[in-house]
């Protein structure tokens, strides 16, 4: 049994999601490598091979693939598959972009946004927003699964010595291009591996108002989140919605700030360790899942709480 | 250019759903069902794009149980010309819902379809994907925005670090984000005239597609519940309780 698992990176480094899914995969057990696909992403390489319990580290750096165009990267990715009983790859959007391309070009199943591994064809995910929880086996001979990052610890990104292959065969379909794109800065950490999020809602009424969010943030090191309502209304940009449709985060601690606690919500922020809410409706849905609530006016309450850190 | 739109019947977003006693699956009897939030939006933009001259005809199609009419009547009502449902009464994965859409797509050869980005209840995010793979028509998933360009669709798609704008080759599947558009109600007088608009029922077998199952659910439970928190009733005391009892700061 081998498993491939098809790595998220920026073309310098590997994303805390790849040593996630790399967690998952040892998980099911068996070898595994690591396909790393893009352009200019030779570097990533050499950090990839280090990464604790790898075989072997295969990659792939073509112009094809920049910005991993979902119809290059499963086209090469099925090329790979017949030396593997499974692929994984991290339910980010990038994974959930071509993984089910993967599937289906080899006529299989998805199994997504697995939460845990009982046996190698046996495992647990979230459906329903989170409101159930289904335990799923596989039926097929190549198992194609995308791993939800926060249910699995990171592997160490040291100690490993794997070997690295470069691939040759370039897939170029010619179907997509890229236009433009416009991405997040911030010096904060990232949404979905950060160790406090602090995320703001349709309470907070104005994007400037954010800033008291930020304020917070500077002092905890948080990385800063949103409710749709908050980023419907032009608050903040899509990448900070937290939720069903947006990042799952389960950091030690989240506070939720004028956020009321839809079950759209609350499926993307309820396994954080330790929940905070601050809401002046007492009678907000997001009280039951806090394990500290405060009734309070934000715009008092959160400047007395960076005020006392 | 002939637009199709898949609608899938789902509970209503809504509705807590309940876990079944013997842990086999969510208990649906008797609850409120929906066209899915995001086929909605799906269906809305179809609509709208009839609506400024670049759609010619509206398709719309669901797979499901006899009763999935209703939500392609709701379609119809929105606006949609006509409408296709593959009654099965037997629950159907990703994979063969995108085969029998393949075949649909051969038959009626749309330049674009339009779908939602994820079921609200499998939240499998994998059937759009799965069509454009099986047809080789161009991907453009978690879209935002669309805009033609002659040959080409200009996608804005809402990706983990932001946006991205890709320019794909028609025809196309384009799955869709919650921020695409606001879907409208439908008026009166368009639900009465719904009802006269044609829909044709088939069945998977029409479509020579069998329905394999590639996965088995073991068990459905319900999520372990978060222990009830308390109250404080300050700053002063949420600091003090974050520093000295959870320790997180
Ligand atoms: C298919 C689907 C998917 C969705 N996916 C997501 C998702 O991924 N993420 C998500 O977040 N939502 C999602 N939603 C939307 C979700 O249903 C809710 O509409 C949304 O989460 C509400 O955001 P909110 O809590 O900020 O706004 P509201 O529900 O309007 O709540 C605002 C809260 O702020 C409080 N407040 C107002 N002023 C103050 C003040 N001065 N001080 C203190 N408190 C104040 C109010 O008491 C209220 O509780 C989805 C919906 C659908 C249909
Ligand atoms: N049974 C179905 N009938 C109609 N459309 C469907 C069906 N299943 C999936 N879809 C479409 O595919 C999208 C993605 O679904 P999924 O991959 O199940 O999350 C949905 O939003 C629908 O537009």
């Amino acid at each position: 049994m081998a498993i491939l698992v098809i790595s998220e990176h920026d073309n310098a480094a590997l994303k805390p999601s790849t040593l996630n899914t790399v967690k998952a995969a040892s998980e099911i057990g068996g070898e595994i490598d690591l396909l790393i696909v893009g352009s200019g992403c030779s570097a990533v390489a050499d950090s990839a091979a280090k990464v604790a319990g790898i075989r072997k580290v295969l990659v792939a750096d073509n112009a094809a693939y920049d910005h991993e165009i979902a119809e290059n990267v499963a086209a090469l990715v099925i090329e790979l598959a017949p030396g593997y009983s499974h692929l994984l790859a991290p339910a980010t959007t990038n994974g959930k972009n071509f993984m089910p391309r993967v599937a289906a070009l080899l006529d299989v199943g998805q199994i997504s946004d697995i939460i845990k591994v009982e046996s190698p064809d046996t495992f647990v995910r979230p459906i329903y927003a989170g409101n159930a929880i289904a335990t799923v086996q596989s039926l097929d001979d190549t198992k194609v699964i995308t791993v939800r990052t926060t249910a699995f610890d990171a592997v160490a990104e040291e100690g490993g010595s794997a070997t690295v292959e470069s691939l040759s065969q370039v897939k170029d379909l010619g179907l997509s291009r890229l236009i433009s794109e416009d991405m997040a800065v911030s010096d904060r950490p990232e949404l979905t591996a950060a160790r406090v999020v602090i995320s703001g809602g349709r309470g907070m009424a104005s994007k400037e108002n954010f800033e008291l969010l930020e304020k917070v943030a500077d002092k905890l090191g948080a990385a800063i989140g949103a409710s749709r309502a908050a980023v419907d209304a032009g608050f903040v940009p899509n990448d900070m919605q937290v939720g069903q449709t947006g990042k799952i985060v389960a950091p030690e601690l989240y506070i939720a700030v004028g956020i009321s606690g839809a079950i759209q919500h609350l499926a993307g922020m309820k396994d954080s360790k330790v929940i905070v809410a601050i809401n002046k409706d007492e009678d907000a849905p997001i009280f039951q899942v806090a394990d500290y609530g405060l009734v309070a006016d934000l715009f008092e309450a959160v400047p007395e709480l960076e005020k006392s850190l | 250019m002939k637009v199709l739109v898949t609608v899938k019947r789902v509970i209503d977003y809504n509705v807590k759903v309940r876990v079944m006693s013997d842990n086999s699956d969510v208990d649906l009897k008797n609850v409120k069902m929906a066209v899915n939030p995001f086929c909605e939006i799906a269906v809305e933009q179809a609509v709208r794009m009839k609506e400024s001259g670049l759609a010619t005809e509206v398709v719309v199609v669901s797979m499901g149980p006899a009763t999935a009419q209703e939500q392609l009547r709701t379609a119809l009502a929105m606006g949609a010309d006509r409408a296709i449902l593959v009654q099965s009464d037997e629950a159907l994965e990703s994979l063969t819902v995108a085969k029998i859409l393949a075949k649909i797509v051969e038959e009626e050869q749309p330049g674009l379809v339009l779908m939602g980005k994820q079921s609200i209840d499998t939240d499998n995010n994998q059937t759009g994907q799965m069509l454009s793979a099986l047809t080789g028509m161009s991907q453009g998933a978690f879209a935002s925005a669309i805009e033609s360009d002659g040959d080409q669709l200009k996608v804005t798609r809402e990706v983990d670090g932001g946006l991205q704008t890709l320019s794909i080759k028609l025809p196309a599947v384009v799955t869709v984000d919650l921020r695409m558009n606001e879907p409208r109600y439908a008026s009166l007088p368009n639900i009465m005239k719904a009802k006269k608009k044609p829909l044709d029922t088939k069945t998977p077998a029409d479509y020579g597609v069998s329905v394999k199952a590639h996965s088995k659910v073991l068990r459905v439970e319900p999520p372990a519940e978060r222990q009830a928190g308390i109250k404080v009733g300050s700053v002063a005391e949420l600091v003090d309780k974050l520093k000295n009892e959870a320790k997180v700061i």
